[in-house]
C-alpha cells in the first residue's frame, strides 16, 4: 500500500496553439502564448487522485520544475485533488536547457526526500516528445517501471500494469516502489471545478532549489538550431495503377 | 448687487427662474407627485427601488427607508445628477477597478475550467435542437459550481463579487445564452431574493442546496393578465386564522426553470388590515415556496423562438400551504422585493450580452478576412468596414456599462437603478443589431443553422422583452430622473419663499440659467477628470449634459406631474439619457486605459471619440424635438 505518490506535472504550450519558431531559430515563441498542463500529466494526476479516492494511497504530491509561472500548473493539479505541491525553482538559462536527465535527477532526489513509494508521470511532454523522464527516474532510483500504462491496479504490495505497446497490450506485475508513466487511455481527467479551485488556494506549495537536492543541472545537450517543418509539397495525381507503379520506380522508391 | 435685486424683486427671480407663482402645478410638489401615482409600474418601481434596504441586510427597516429617502436627495449617481444638469463624477471617474490582485488571480483561475467546459462539453446547437440543456451538461455545470456563484462561501457557494460574476457571465453569454438564462433564472433572480432579503434561518436552510444545484430556483411574478403591470397580479395568499401559514392560489406563466425548479420565489397579494383605519387592503408579499409543500404543478415546456434550451413553463399553485416562516422580507413589501431583485440582477444581462457580441464580432471578422469576392477579401470594402466598426463600438459601450455598474455595486453604491436600467436597454438592443449585422456580413452562410449565428439572433430577441421590457424601462429611466430633478426644483421653490436667507443659492441659480439662456457654459467641466487626449469628447459630453438639464427643467415646468402621461416625451428623454450615460462610460474607460498605457488605449480612444461625436448629434437632435414640443408656457401670472 503506497503511502505517498509523487506526480510530475509540466507546464507546456497549450495543445491548441499554433507554434511559431523564433526569428533567430533558437527555439519557439513562448512569450504571451497560452500555456497549460501537459495532457499526459493531467492523466497522471487524475490516476493519482483516483488511487487516493480508492484509499489506496494516502497523499498525492504534485511537483513541477521551472520559473514562477509553473505554480499555475501546480494549482491546477491541486484543484484536481492533489494534496500539496512542490515547486522546484529553475529559471533562465537553466530552464531553457532543462531536459529529462535533469528532471529525473530532481524527481529521484525528491522521491527519496519525501519517502514516496510511487511516482506517476505522463509518458511524454507534448513540447519535446522525449519520452525519457519516467524511464530515467526509475533507473536512477533503481525502481521497476511500468511505462505507457493504460491500466494500473494495486495488488497487495505489487502493481499490475497493462502497457500499450506496438504489438498490442502487455500486462506486467512490478514491485513497489515503482515509476509509472501514463498513456492516453489510462483515464479521462476530471475538470477542475470552481469550488475545488477555491479550496486549492488553501493547499500548500513549498519552494525548493535544485541545489538543496544536490542536483547538478548542467546539460549535456546543446541546441544548435530550430526550424519549422518543411512546407508540404504538392502531390501528383495519376490515372491508373500502372502510372503509379511507373512513377514510384522513377523516384527510386521501388 | 444681485442680492439686493433678489430681496427687492422676488418677482424678478421668479421670472428668471421661471417658476410659476400661483399655478398649482409647481406648488403641488412637482416631481414627487410623479412617484405617488399608483397606476404606473414605472413610477412605483422607481419609488420601490429608492426605498430599498441595503443589499445583504436581513430586512428593510423603517429607519433605513427614511435614511435612503434622505440619501436619494443627495445622490451621487451620475444619471440622477445629469437630469439636474449637474455632473457627479464620484461613481464614474475613474473607471472602477474593484478587483485587488488576489481577486483578479482567482478570477483568472476560474475562467480556465469554465472556458474549457463550454468549449468541450456544452453543445449549444444540440441544446437548441433538443429544446433542453443536455443532461450531462447540466450535471457538469452543477459539479463545476456554476449554480452558486454568488452564494457566500460558508454556505457552499463561491462568494463572488458582482464584477467577478459579471466576467463569468460574460463567458457564458459568449457560448450559450440558453444555458445563460437557465443559470440566470436560478441565481440572478430565482433565489436572489433569499440573498437580499432572507433572514438567517432562510439562508441556512435553502442556500446550500441551491448553491450545488441540488435544488433549482425560479422567479414567479408574471401572470396571464399581469406582465409589465406587475402590481396588478391576482395570485393570492390568505393568512390562516392561527397565523402559522398562508394558503396560496394562483397561476404564473412564462416562468424560466418552471419545470425544473424545487424552490420558487412567488409574489402574491395578501390581505392586510390597516392598523389605523381598520380597512383591509391587498398588498403584495414575496414568499419562498417549495414544490414539496404540495399543490405546486407546472405545465409542459413552452415552444419558443429562442433560448429553447431554457425551460419555460406555467406554474400553478393550488391551495398551497406556505408556512409563515417562508415570507421573504416584510409582509406587504413584495413589490419592492421584486423590483430590487430585478434591479440587482440587471448588470448580469449587460455582461452576458457583451460576451455574446464578442462572439458575433469574432465570427463576422473571421468571415470577412477570409472571404474573397470581386478579387479582394471583403474586409477591404468600406461597407463591411463600417459594419464591423459599429459592431465594435456597440460592444465596447456595453462592456463599459456592464463593468461600470458592477464596479459601482461592488464599491457599495446603492443608487444605481437608472444606470442598471440603461445598461439593460442598451445591451439588449445593441446585441440584436450586432448579431443581425454579423449575419449580414456572413451572407448566406450566416443564415445557415450550422454557422451558429441564427440561433444567437433568435436567442437574443427575448432580451428586449423580459426582466422589464425596454419600453417600460425607458419610462422608468425618465420618470426616475424627473422625480429627482423635480425634488431639486421643489427645494428651489422653498428657497424662493425666503430669498434673503437663500440669497447665495438663488444668485447661483439665476446666474446659471441666465448663462444657459445666453448659450454660455455654466462652468461645468470635465477638464482634469477626463484624460487630456479625450478633452474634446469630454467637452461634448459636458455640453450635452447642460442642454439636457435645461430641457428637463423646461419639461417639468411645462407639464408638472402630468409628465407621467407624456410618453412621447418620456421616451425621447430616456434616449438622451442612455446616449449620455454611454458617452460617460466610454470616456471613463478610455481615460483609464490611456492613463495606464494599455496596448489597446489608442484603439479605445478611437472608439470613444467616434461614439461621443455621434451620440452628441443624436442627443442634440432629440433635445431639439423635445424643445419644439415644449413651447414656453411658463411665464408667470402675477
Amino acid at each position: 500500500m503506497a503511502a505517498r505518490v509523487l506526480v510530475g506535472v509540466k507546464r507546456v504550450i497549450d495543445y491548441a496553439v499554433k507554434i511559431r519558431v523564433k526569428p533567430d531559430n533558437t527555439g519557439v515563441v513562448t512569450d504571451g502564448v497560452k500555456h497549460s498542463m501537459n495532457p499526459f500529466c493531467e492523466i497522471a494526476v487524475e490516476e493519482a487522485v483516483r488511487l487516493k479516492e480508492k484509499k489506496l494511497v494516502k497523499e498525492v504530491v504534485a511537483v513541477s520544475c521551472g520559473p514562477q509561472q509553473v505554480q499555475e500548473t501546480i494549482r491546477t493539479a491541486l484543484a484536481m485533488g492533489a494534496d500539496r505541491g512542490i515547486h522546484v525553482e529553475v529559471s533562465g538559462k537553466d530552464y531553457d536547457s532543462l531536459g529529462p536527465l535533469q528532471v529525473s535527477k530532481i524527481l529521484a532526489a525528491l522521491a527519496k526526500k519525501e519517502e514516496a513509494s510511487l511516482i506517476i508521470l505522463g509518458k511524454q511532454a507534448i513540447d519535446d516528445d522525449c519520452n525519457q523522464t519516467g524511464q530515467m527516474t526509475a533507473a536512477l532510483l533503481d525502481w521497476p517501471q511500468g511505462t505507457f500504462a493504460s491500466e494500473v491496479a494495486v495488488e497487495g504490495d505489487k502493481l499490475k500494469v497493462i502497457r500499450e505497446v506496438d504489438g498490442g497490450l502487455e500486462t506486467i506485475k512490478i514491485n513497489l516502489p515503482a515509476v509509472v508513466t501514463a498513456d492516453l487511455r489510462l483515464n479521462t481527467p476530471r475538470y477542475a471545478t470552481l469550488p475545488n479551485i477555491m479550496k486549492a488556494k488553501k493547499k500548500k506549495i513549498t519552494n525548493v532549489k535544485p541545489g538543496d537536492l544536490g542536483v547538478d543541472l548542467t546539460s549535456r545537450l546543446e541546441v544548435l538550431r530550430v526550424d519549422e517543418p518543411p512546407q508540404r509539397q504538392a502531390g501528383v495525381k495519376v490515372e491508373t495503377v500502372e502510372d503509379l507503379v511507373g512513377k514510384l520506380k522513377e523516384a527510386g522508391r521501388i | 448687487m444681485l442680492l439686493r435685486k433678489v430681496s427687492q424683486t422676488p418677482a424678478l427671480c421668479v421670472a428668471v427662474l421661471r417658476l410659476p407663482q400661483s399655478t398649482p402645478v409647481a406648488q403641488r410638489q412637482v416631481g414627487a407627485a410623479a412617484a405617488r401615482s399608483v397606476r404606473l409600474y414605472a413610477s412605483q418601481a422607481a419609488e420601490a427601488v429608492i426605498e430599498k434596504p441595503a443589499v445583504g441586510s436581513d430586512a428593510a427597516t423603517t429607519a433605513d427607508k427614511v435614511e435612503k429617502k434622505a440619501a436619494s436627495v443627495e445622490s451621487k449617481s451620475f444619471a440622477v445628477n445629469m437630469f439636474k444638469g449637474q455632473i457627479s463624477t464620484s461613481q464614474v471617474f475613474p473607471f472602477p477597478s474593484v478587483l485587488n490582485e488576489e481577486k483578479l488571480e482567482l478570477l483568472r483561475e476560474l475562467l480556465e475550467p469554465c472556458s474549457k467546459f463550454f468549449e468541450e462539453v456544452n453543445d449549444p446547437g444540440k441544446n437548441d435542437t433538443l429544446e433542453m440543456v443536455e443532461e450531462h451538461t447540466m450535471q457538469g455545470l452543477k459539479e463545476l459550481g456554476a449554480f452558486g456563484l454568488q452564494v457566500p462561501v460558508d454556505l457552499g457557494g463561491l462568494g463572488l463579487t458582482n464584477t467577478q460574476y459579471a466576467r463569468l457571465v460574460e463567458l457564458v453569454g459568449l457560448h450559450d445564452l440558453g444555458v445563460g438564462i437557465t443559470l440566470g433564472a436560478h441565481q440572478s433572480i430565482g433565489f436572489k431574493g433569499i440573498l437580499l432579503y432572507g433572514n438567517k434561518q432562510q439562508k441556512e436552510k435553502y442556500l446550500p442546496k441551491l448553491a450545488t444545484g441540488e435544488t433549482v430556483a425560479a422567479f414567479c411574478l408574471t401572470e396571464p393578465s399581469s406582465g409589465s403591470d406587475a402590481a396588478s397580479i391576482r395570485s393570492i395568499a390568505v393568512p390562516s386564522p392561527c397565523g402559522k401559514y398562508y394558503t396560496l392560489n394562483g397561476s404564473k406563466i412564462w416562468i424560466s426553470n418552471g419545470g425544473l425548479a424545487e424552490i420558487f420565489t412567488v409574489f402574491a397579494r395578501t390581505p392586510m388590515k390597516d392598523e389605523k383605519t381598520g380597512e383591509v387592503k391587498d398588498k403584495i408579499t414575496a414568499f419562498i415556496v417549495e414544490r414539496s409543500f404540495g399543490g405546486v404543478t407546472n405545465g409542459p415546456p413552452e415552444k419558443k423562438m429562442g433560448i429553447k434550451a431554457s425551460n419555460t413553463a406555467e406554474v400553478f399553485f393550488e391551495n398551497v400551504r406556505v408556512p409563515a416562516e417562508c415570507v421573504l422580507g416584510e409582509v406587504g413589501e413584495g413589490f419592492k422585493v421584486a423590483m430590487n431583485i430585478l434591479n440587482n440582477g440587471r448588470f448580469g444581462m449587460a455582461a452576458a450580452l457583451s460576451g455574446t457580441m464578442k462572439g458575433a464580432i469574432a465570427k463576422a471578422v473571421d468571415h470577412a478576412a477570409n472571404r474573397t469576392q470581386f478579387g479582394s477579401k471583403i474586409h477591404s470594402f468600406g461597407v463591411i468596414q463600417e459594419k464591423i466598426a459599429r459592431m465594435a463600438m456597440y460592444q465596447y459601450v456595453t462592456e463599459c456599462m456592464a463593468y461600470m455598474v458592477s464596479g459601482n455595486m461592488d464599491s457599495g453604491a446603492t443608487d444605481f437603478q437608472i444606470e442598471a436600467a440603461i445598461s439593460k436597454i442598451f445591451a439588449s438592443e445593441a446585441a440584436w443589431k450586432v448579431t443581425d449585422e454579423c449575419i449580414q456580413i456572413m451572407g448566406g452562410m450566416g443564415f445557415m443553422k450550422d454557422a451558429g449565428v441564427e440561433r444567437v439572433l433568435r436567442d437574443l430577441r427575448i432580451f428586449r422583452i423580459f426582466e422589464g421590457t425596454n419600453d417600460i424601462l425607458r419610462l422608468f429611466v425618465s420618470l426616475n430622473g424627473f422625480q429627482n430633478a423635480g425634488n431639486q426644483l421643489k427645494s428651489l421653490q422653498k428657497a424662493l419663499k425666503n430669498p434673503l436667507g437663500n440669497a447665495g443659492l438663488l444668485a447661483t441659480e439665476i446666474t446659471k440659467r441666465a448663462k444657459r439662456k445666453a448659450g454660455m457654459s455654466t462652468g461645468l467641466t470635465l477638464q482634469g477628470t477626463v484624460h487630456p487626449e479625450l478633452a474634446q469628447s469630454g467637452e461634448l459630453s459636458v455640453k450635452a449634459i447642460e442642454q439636457f438639464g435645461e430641457v428637463i427643467e423646461e419639461l417639468l415646468l411645462k407639464h408638472g406631474k402630468r409628465i407621467i402621461d407624456e410618453q412621447f416625451v418620456l421616451e425621447r428623454v430616456a434616449n438622451c439619457a442612455i446616449d449620455l450615460y454611454a458617452m460617460i462610460v466610454v470616456l471613463s474607460r478610455a481615460s483609464r486605459s490611456l492613463s495606464q498605457g494599455h496596448s489597446s488605449a489608442q484603439h479605445e480612444k478611437m472608439l470613444c471619440e467616434t461614439w461621443c461625436t455621434e451620440a452628441y448629434d443624436r442627443i442634440t437632435q432629440n433635445i431639439k424635438f423635445l424643445l419644439l414640443s415644449s413651447v414656453y408656457s411658463a411665464w408667470p401670472v402675477w
